[in-house]
């Protein structure tokens, strides 16, 4: 199945890129997606004790599941106001 | 105008307050907050900031925190503008209006609001500096986290 992959801020910057596009296998939860992500792209894993994470732009677990067409957001501290 | 929202325009605070305040006749006060963007952060110079968002879910934070404020002041109504883009120094970043009956709670809503938008709202500001720039990095959001939420509330109740 396919999801939609957002990232933020420094973690964007990381990426080298705001938004992927990526197969990962069913079952699968927003965890099994930052793994395939961090295998790929080693620096972003310093975000995994402090980022928050989203499915369809609502605010969601790491234990959540993800479905074929969803879209995970993973989002570093935030720094608004 | 929407209560929340995420503009790249100029905020426009007399709107927002107009929309909020016009022929209440029971409201005794309306109190606003305007964030601007400073010149200087952490001794450094600060030319400008850039400021970025996850759209959809920072609108639907936005209306999370005043829902919450409606929760703890049921008699306000709130409104609250965040803008992204590139922010010169003096222009706002975020306007927060509240119209209450009573200004104990207009002025403590306004304080809640700003403190709530700090921890739970995706959005990020890059601050341009003399000699560098840096993405700022405040809270990890965790919008069902109830100490941050008790702590924003305990600040705005002074």
């Amino acid at each position: 199945m396919r999801v939609t992959v957002k990232l933020f801020a420094r973690l964007r910057d990381l990426a080298g890129s705001g938004e992927l596009v990526r197969d990962v296998e069913a079952p699968a939860t927003v965890h099994t997606v930052w793994r395939s992500l961090t295998a790929e792209m080693p620096a972003l894993v310093d975000y995994e004790a402090t980022m928050s994470v989203a499915v369809n732009a609502e605010y969601a677990r790491m234990a959540a599941a993800v479905h074929d067409g969803d879209e995970v957001a993973f989002l570093p501290p935030v720094s608004g106001g | 105008m929407p209560l929340a929202a995420v503009t790249r325009d100029p905020l426009d605070l007399q709107a927002l307050a107009r929309d909020l305040a016009t022929g209440i006749s029971g409201d005794g006060a309306v109190a606003t907050f305007t964030g601007l963007v400073r010149n200087h952060n952490q001794g450094r110079t600060v030319h400008f900031l850039e400021y970025e968002a996850y759209e959809p879910l920072a609108v639907r934070a936005l209306e999370r925190i005043i829902n919450e404020a409606l929760e703890a002041w049921p008699a306000i109504r709130m409104g609250m503008h965040h803008r992204i883009g590139r922010l010169e120094i003096g222009e706002a970043s975020i306007i927060i209006v509240a119209a209450s009956p009573h200004r104990t709670h207009a002025f403590a809503a306004c304080r809640y609001g700003i403190e709530r938008v700090k921890q739970i709202v995706p959005i990020w500001k890059r601050e341009h500096f003399e000699g560098g720039e840096v993405w700022l990095e405040g809270a990890a959001a965790d919008p069902d986290d109830e100490r941050a939420k008790l702590a924003a509330y305990r600040i705005a109740c002074g």
